[in-house]
């Protein structure tokens, strides 16, 4: 019983470090950028959602509100910053660190817009259902009725991104920049635009990842980088490059971490976490599921 | 267009004395302020020499810092090492870490060594937090000891704290300078702009790699230790996330590839939250406007420096222009 | 005139890869542009088609501008190129690949319609449409990005080597059904090859290029019996 609720426990917060870990590939795939903003879009979109609840307490009203501000920002952090990036920078000694000192500003930038706005102090984020674990006869186990929820949000945005990526016209123009950006522009596709639209679809993907995991945690304007952070992990674990990797990865992260906090020690998580990633670096670095293009590409 | 090694001694025993009449002559609070420029210089250094040279980005050297700052509190608490020592043995540890650290990282390009450099920086720190030894969140005490009696009665631990942090960013801006013109640094250079060819010509890449990193690692661990030492304390939380990002910020303003423009990268940085504090009094004092500020205008210095000055801020060229045009 | 390139310049750096170019072709005509390894042929296509940005010069497509446009404008306006290199995306099937090609078109009737086409001109590609790009042999791909194309319905094709690495047959073949295409549709074709007689033999037009300079332009046949050309360019 504790062995199936500690696994059920990390697959709600592996969920969520899939969102996190699919946000940063999307990205990735699209603009080979790892996108270190990703955090701060996700906290002004969850902190707009918060104000949502704050006046509504309707926490599927700040949900859908959460998701189009984390699209705004994702399509304005593009054609803002990543794009004049692009176009400025061409070669030199800053080339390949130009994009994560971008990112890594945008990142500074909104949380402190954030802390302007909102303050430093914790916000709590009520949960529409309630946290408290299930009841079997006479134990309660740690999984609540939010965990279950979390799970079925996260695979609810799954099966649209499967959906989306398999089976639309967008999904194919998607991918078709990711890989092949200047064969894709031959064809005929907006790769601009398109490349926007995934840094939209990742905003949101953010946005949700950050809403999910709030009310277990509370709100402050970096409390969403230990988030980035495991969702990086995860994004390398499956690849970098595959959204599907992505899932994988964040769930083996999730259920992983949620062992060692049950049997081994609450103070190990972070180190394990860091060894993973090292280890998958070291032993495994074009992820779990070895992709054939390299890691400096 | 290198300086000969004593031309540049001789201008840094130049600054050391002109330090030394400045540190007399401002109130205490500046020369608080003059020990954390140099103790940002250092860490500015390893910056450059990392990224500028060797092409390895970090943004977790504020975890480097921290594991030299508690080396050198851990070392003083529990063996009563002298200061000097304690300050040696912080490079030595945050070497031997950045050892490991750039074995891993040396086979990672970009974007994967920023995350897993970034992951250190979000996790390490607060890892004092859940080990007893380690101080927890109150943290470890550290006193470095009085200043030496011969500089008389009324010689202020800041300024001795000035003394020891100048004394130090000198010494190692001069054994940096002088390692970026060894056959090391030309061997980073070359690897950087040419991986290809560097290999074919025999450099060893990996090692060379690893070898930038140990240096830098060391470099940044006694950063930390002079950043601890002039805070009198060690914490988790004098580690931030934001301090990584704000030594990365120094070395991008100083224009990655240009050491003498860690002072000016040093200087911007300890001048925002003067500058923003200035501001937010103007802007009516609102307490979540102002403890914010410095970090906006850190970020979006950062932001604008990347897209519209992407080699530094070059503010020595700026001047060489002004000078042109006025004469 | 149809396609017209009036005194076209395109700098690489400090490369003068392409100098003061001029030449035309008419509607509905096959033009193949001769010239040794290095000569500018790449460069010039990708001028054309919106890759790259020339320094100076003009070209115009049924007098229009080409120049300053994107690619993706460009093949909205009928033009399409197939470059050199990579031609197809590995990643995607077969099917998606040619799908990509009409992505934009809002007429998905005739899409689908253009869709069978190809694959009534090339029936190997029909076979494998479930099958990833990567698993297909060098002529397949070329056929498949000629295939992805001609869902777009083009006005000018511009194909860079497309006999590059392909055996006689495969070649023969490709030629072959571009030559049908083109007697059916009045597509006009811009062809770059080095492979200067197999090019010249279905081209109306020859347009012979040297270190970025036009060396010669006209009929296709005037060009294959020129001694001086024969010996100097057209390697026999
Ligand atoms: N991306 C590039 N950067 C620099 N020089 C290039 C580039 N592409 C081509 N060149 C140079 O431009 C000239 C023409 O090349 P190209 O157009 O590829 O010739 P072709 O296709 O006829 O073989 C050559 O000298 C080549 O080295
Ligand atoms: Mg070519």
């Amino acid at each position: 019983m504790r062995l199936l609720s500690t696994f059920l426990i990390g697959v709600s917060s592996g969920s969520i470090y899939s969102l996190m870990a699919l946000a940063l590939v999307l990205v990735w795939r699209s603009t080979r950028v790892v996108n270190f903003a990703q955090a701060g879009q996700a906290i002004a979109s969850t902190y707009l959602g918060y104000l949502v609840i704050t006046h509504t307490n309707n926490y599927w009203l700040a949900l859908p509100v959460a998701m189009v501000a984390g699209a705004v920002i994702g399509a304005l952090a593009d054609i803002a910053l990543i794009r004049p990036l692009n176009r400025r920078i061409k070669s030199g000694p800053v080339l390949e660190i130009a994009p994560v000192i971008a990112t890594l500003g945008l990142l500074g930038l909104i949380r402190s817009l954030v802390g302007m706005i909102w303050g430093g102090d914790l916000k709590q984020y009520r949960a529409p259902v309630s946290i408290n674990g299930f009841t079997f006869g006479h134990t309660t186990i740690p999984f609540s009725r939010f965990n279950l929820l979390i799970v079925f949000t996260a695979i609810v945005v799954m099966v649209i991104f499967a959906f989306v990526f398999q089976r639309t016209g967008l999904g194919l123009a998607l991918r078709a920049a990711a890989f092949q950006p200047e064969i894709a522009r031959l064809a005929g596709v907006r790769v601009d635009l398109v490349r926007t639209i995934g840094w939209a679809i990742a905003g949101a993907t953010g946005a949700i990842a950050g809403v999910l995991v709030t009310p277990s945690t509370s709100l402050s304007p970096n409390s969403l980088d230990l988030l980035l952070v495991l969702g990086f992990v995860s994004a390398v674990i499956g690849g970098l490059e595959s959204l599907i990797g992505a899932v994988i990865g964040g769930l083996i992260l999730g259920i992983g971490l949620a062992l060692i906090l049950e049997y081994v020690s609450t103070s190990l998580a972070f180190p394990a976490a860091f060894v993973v990633l090292i280890l998958i670096l070291i032993v495994k670095p074009a992820g779990l599921f070895g992709m054939k293009r390299g890691r400096d590409a | 267009m290198r300086k000969s090694r004593i031309k540049l001694a001789l201008e840094l025993i130049a600054i050391a004395i002109a330090l030394f009449f400045l540190g007399n002559s401002v109130s205490d609070f500046r020369v608080y302020e003059g020990a954390t420029v140099a103790l940002y210089v250092i860490a500015i250094c390893s910056i450059i020499l990392l990224t500028g040279y060797s092409g390895q980005i970090s943004l977790g050297h504020g975890a480097l810092m921290a594991v030299g700052a508690y080396a050198a509190v851990l070392a003083r608490y529990y063996w009563h090492t002298s200061g000097l020592l304690s300050l040696i043995i912080a490079v030595l540890a945050a070497a031997l870490f950045g050892l490991f650290l750039g074995w891993a990282a040396a086979r990672l390009r970009g974007p994967y060594l920023a995350g897993t450099t970034l992951a250190l920086a979000v996790g390490l720190p607060s890892l004092a937090n859940q080990f007893h030894f380690l101080g927890g969140e109150q943290g470890l005490n550290f006193d470095i000891g009085a200043p030496p009696k011969f500089l008389g009665s009324n010689f202020s631990t800041t300024k001795w704290y000035f003394w020891i942090c100048s004394l130090a960013a000198l010494i190692i801006f001069w054994l940096v300078y002088n390692l970026l013109h060894s056959r090391f640094g030309r061997q980073w250079q070359a690897m950087r702009s040419a991986p290809v060819s560097a290999a074919i010509s025999g450099i060893n890449i990996a090692r060379s790699k690893v070898l930038a990193f140990t240096i830098s690692s060391g470099v940044a661990g006694l950063a930390g230790a002079l950043l601890v030492m002039t805070l009198n304390l060690v914490t988790p939380s004098a580690f931030p996330l934001s301090l990584s990002f704000a030594i990365v910020t120094g070395a991008v303003l100083a224009g990655i590839t240009r050491l003498g423009g860690a002072v000016v990268g040093a200087l911007i940085i300890v001048a925002i939250p003067d500058i923003a504090d200035q501001i937010a009094i103007k802007a009516g004092g609102v307490e979540r406007v102002s403890a914010n500020l410095p970090g906006f205008i850190t970020s979006l210095l950062l932001i604008l420096t990347i897209l519209f000055a992407p080699n530094g801020a070059n503010i020595g060229k700026f001047m060489s222009l002004r000078k042109k045009k006025t004469s | 005139m149809t396609l017209q390139v009036t005194n076209l310049s395109i700098n690489h750096d400090a490369i003068e890869a392409v100098q003061d170019l001029t030449f035309s072709i008419n509607e509905g005509e096959l033009a193949a542009v001769i010239g040794a390894n290095g000569a500018g042929k790449t460069t010039l296509l990708r001028a054309l088609s919106g890759l790259k940005n020339p320094k100076s010069g003009s070209a115009t497509w049924r007098d229009n501008s080409m120049i300053g446009k994107r690619p993706e404008d460009l093949v909205r306006m009928g033009i399409l190129h197939v470059s050199d290199g990579k031609t197809v995306i590995p990643e995607l099937t077969v099917k998606e690949n040619l799908a990509l090609g009409g992505l934009w078109r809002k007429d998905k009737t005739d899409v689908a319609k253009a869709t069978t086409e190809v694959l009534e001109l090339f029936p190997k590609l029909g076979q494998r449409l479930a099958q990833r790009a990567d698993t297909l042999s060098g002529g397949e791909r070329q056929m498949l990005a000629i295939g992805r194309c001609l869902v777009a319905r083009p006005e000018l094709l511009m194909l860079d080597e497309p006999s590059l690495g392909l055996a006689p047959i495969i070649i023969e073949q490709i030629f072959t059904a571009l030559n049908d295409l083109r007697k059916r549709t009045g597509l006009t074709v811009l062809l770059v090859e080095q492979n200067a007689m197999s090019a010249l033999e279905i081209a109306d037009k020859g347009i012979i290029i040297n270190l970025g300079k036009l060396v010669a332009q006209g009929a296709a046949r005037d060009l294959i019996n020129d001694p001086t050309l024969q010996a100097a360019y057209l390697g026999y």
